[in-house]
């Protein structure tokens, strides 16, 4: 099971083995919106990695110390949501005064990961797991890199793709989903790494 | 001024404004649970219920709520849904629970339901949005069913878990992989470019 493996093997698995967009399914709506352009993708990347790994530990926090203490595990969909929500503003004001230079790098992101289901995700699946605080932060680190390299490696890719001669009627979002498609069954081969 | 019942917003969440094929929202649980009809049938038919509940909370308090706090307000509401569903689920079926795993709860960040309580329900009245509810939610249902038929046919050789392509069958297994997901929405959205580009000329 995944609470009594290593931590290596720990973030190899959310990297790479069940990498949240190309397995996993999540936030793919970002993903798809955003990869056209490589610098904005950079962006998009790095501001995920940064609120993945705050708002994990922050729900981690409140799930083990006020949730489960007051018996109110049913809460955690509402309390998850809000904390993230809440923090994101909370962050958003603090890196504006005090980082500006780290402001302008991620621009409009950091408000728009709110809705980002992968960062909702990667709190519950922590506590779905029962990973200690430690674990549960590499796991967080494991999640948003696998999305931040996806993201700019699908940008890169998708910047050649717009200037090859593709059916009109596969412009666009189909043949981007087609080439996650086959990026994904690349990682399909990642599967029989090890077991978890 | 909008009629008291006007069934309009009914049908067009089922066809023309269908919110998978049409408006190209809330994707990741259509890709994650289309793998098999069964679990596409529940993730639709929770879907529904969430949407047209919150659709009919949020029009009942749409006047008392204060415009600068409404999405809170909104979010709220969609995540006290999201989790009655999630717990009469893990109650009443435990194994499509265990199947659905980390999609139902994540249900309160898809952009559909806060989408239908920003856009319809909180300008219209009570029996119109749980109209425009139930539609857009049978829309979402039958998408999610469309892809899970293409993907389960072929992968498994079943319709609802029943073999109906005999048993010297040989599933294309990649179907219900995760990629298989990603082709077939690839696929659909380019038939659906060619039959749009085509009516326009």
């Amino acid at each position: 099971m995944l609470n009594q493996s290593n931590i290596g093997l720990i973030f190899l698995s959310a990297f790479l083995v069940n990498n949240i967009l190309l397995i996993r399914f999540l936030g793919l709506c970002s993903f798809i919106g955003i990869s056209t352009h490589l610098r904005s993708s950079v962006g998009m990347g790095m501001a995920v990695v940064f609120v993945t790994v705050m708002a994990c530990s922050i729900s981690w926090a409140v799930y083990d110390y006020l949730l489960i203490p007051f018996h109110l595990e049913y809460l955690r969909t509402a309390a998850f949501i809000l904390t993230i929500a809440s923090f994101v503003q909370f962050e958003e004001i603090i890196i504006r005064k005090k980082v500006p230079a780290l402001y302008k790098a991620f621009g409009i992101y950091l408000p728009l990961i709110t809705t980002n289901c992968a960062i909702l995700a990667s709190a519950f699946l922590g506590i779905d797991y029962k990973l200690s605080f430690i674990q549960n932060l590499v796991f967080a680190f494991g999640i948003s890199f696998g999305y931040c390299f996806i993201i700019i490696l699908f940008a890169s890719i998708r910047e050649r793709v717009d200037s090859a001669p593709i059916p009109a009627s596969f412009r666009g979002v189909p043949i981007a989903f087609i080439l996650t498609g086959l990026m994904s069954l690349a990682f399909m081969g990642f599967k029989g790494l090890f077991r978890l | 001024m909008k009629q008291l019942i006007d069934f309009r917003s009914f049908y067009a969440g089922i066809w023309k404004e269908n919110p998978i094929f049409f408006i190209m929202l809330g994707l990741c649980p259509l890709l994650a649970v289309s793998a098999s009809l069964k679990d596409a049938l529940g993730m639709g038919a929770a879907f529904m219920f969430v949407l047209a509940g919150s659709n009919i909370t949020v029009s009942c308090i749409r006047r008392w709520v204060p415009s600068h706090i409404r999405i809170p307000v909104f979010i709220v509401v969609i995540a006290t849904f999201v989790t009655v569903v999630d717990y009469s689920m893990a109650a009443f079926l435990p194994p499509l629970h265990r199947n659905l795993g980390v999609y139902l709860p994540l249900m309160v960040v898809n952009c559909i339901l806060l989408g239908r309580a920003e856009a319809f329900a909180s300008k219209n009245n009570i029996i119109n949005s749980a109209l425009d509810g139930l539609g857009m939610g049978l829309g979402f249902t039958l998408a999610i069913l469309v892809i899970a038929a293409i993907r389960e046919i072929p992968g498994q050789g079943t319709v609802f878990g029943i073999n109906i392509l005999g048993k010297n069958y040989t599933p294309f297994l990649i179907m219900i992989m995760p990629p298989g997901a990603f082709l077939v929405i690839g696929f659909l959205m380019a038939l659906k470019n060619r039959i749009g580009r085509k009516n326009k000329c």
